[in-house]
């Protein structure tokens, strides 16, 4: 696929080079004013639904994950709350603020990332599968905790570098079709793609109820959708590109409010 | 996971018109897809949906594969008495879930 590329970019070198002139010169940032949440472009029907609670399938995963964070796990005989106290006090604000600097793998960890750890390294329980109704629910539940509130990113300099990574990892080209996530969520936002309106990727409501998926998704989960749809072959679940990413795109979404569990068609 | 979340108005007047919100988690595998191994995945579905309100029968609907997953069902009921309105999902595989919630009618 990478040689074809090539031959077709030789071939039509000069078209291309101007084509990507004026990519580059509409591929500015998003300015502050006018960052808008996915939840401003659907219906007002969907906007209902992730509004009121008892309509939001999402409130399902939040209230099984309140359950999972008071129940022991592993051989350290331990639940969330033993060590963390009660969630709607200790975790708030938590989502806002993630991926965070983890001292051991010496990486950032996303929310799930350090749910497991807690498990591994605390409880002593197995971790959990990625896009395990468990794992969903106990995130959903912690990043619930945070709805409403403003995203400000970690600023530990120690996350700069990863954060560069997705950046770039955002505005590189990839896969059969040849794009990179800022030629639809920087450059053409508001749009259509067939049907559906492009948002402007950001993270505001993870883990989301998504009605394609008729359940409960990460952003990884998301991420993956993305990456299949420009025919690019997609990271690996846990791989730390997600993550990478994930800190570039909250970053880039500062400010807005935390939607946890949102709802999106 | 079968959890039901269930709204029901704490409080109402004698004779007032109350909104009931019903939604509970279920897979409702249809029995038409296939699985990751090709093969068509068995159907799991909620079958009937039944509400009774101090007992009697207010309100009940048949569910069928066209549904969603984690169906949400809505309706209104006329506020008669204080009493418990109990909400029963049956389904296949003999899935059966209930939920009580209570009602003060002055």
């Amino acid at each position: 696929m990478t040689a074809c590329a090539g031959v077709a970019r030789r071939a039509l070198g000069p078209m291309v080079g101007a084509a990507l002139g004026i990519a580059v010169a509409a591929a500015a940032e998003i300015p502050v004013d006018e960052r808008r949440s996915g939840f401003d472009f659907m219906s007002r029907a969907l906007q209902d639904m992730q509004r009121d609670d008892t309509l939001n399938p999402g409130m399902l995963w939040v209230l099984e994950g309140e359950e999972l964070w008071h129940r022991k796990a592993g051989a350290g005989n331990l639940s969330c709350a033993d060590c963390h106290g009660e969630a709607t006090s200790s975790m708030r604000g938590v989502a806002a603020r993630y991926p965070s600097y983890d001292e051991e793998t010496r990486r950032p960890v996303d929310l799930q990332g350090r749910v497991n750890f807690c498990r591994t390294r605390h409880q002593q329980a197995p971790p959990l599968a990625p896009e395990s109704q468990e794992l969903l629910a106990l995130v959903a539940y912690v990043a619930h905790q945070s709805r409403g509130m403003a995203i400000a990113p970690d600023p530990d300099p120690r996350l700069t570098p990863f954060r560069d990574r997705g950046r770039r990892l955002f505005h590189e080209r990839q896969g059969q079709l040849n794009f990179s996530c800022a030629h639809c969520h920087d450059d053409n936002w508001g749009k259509r793609l067939g049907g559906s309106v492009i948002p402007q990727a950001h993270p505001t409501g993870y883990p989301i109820y998504r009605l394609e998926w008729q359940g409960l998704g990460s952003l990884q989960r998301r991420l993956r959708n993305c990456l299949v749809g420009v025919r690019a072959e997609p990271y690996p679940y846990d791989a730390p590109e997600y993550v990478d990413l994930e800190l570039f795109l909250m970053d880039r979404a500062r400010g807005l409010t935390v939607e946890t569990p949102a709802v999106r068609p | 996971m079968a959890r039901p979340l269930i709204s029901v108005p704490a409080t109402a007047k004698r004779g007032e018109i109350v909104e009931i919100k019903a939604l509970i988690a279920h897979p409702m595998e249809t029995g038409y897809r296939p699985g990751p191994d090709g093969r068509v995945l068995p159907r799991d579905i909620i079958r009937r949906f039944v509400c009774t309100y101090n007992d009697v029968e207010i309100f009940s609907a048949d569910l069928f594969p066209a549904m969603s997953a984690n169906p949400f069902i809505a309706f209104t009921t006329v506020a008669v008495e204080s009493g418990t309105l109990t909400f029963t999902w049956t389904g296949d595989n003999g899935f059966s879930q209930s939920e009580t919630a209570t009602i003060t009618v002055s």
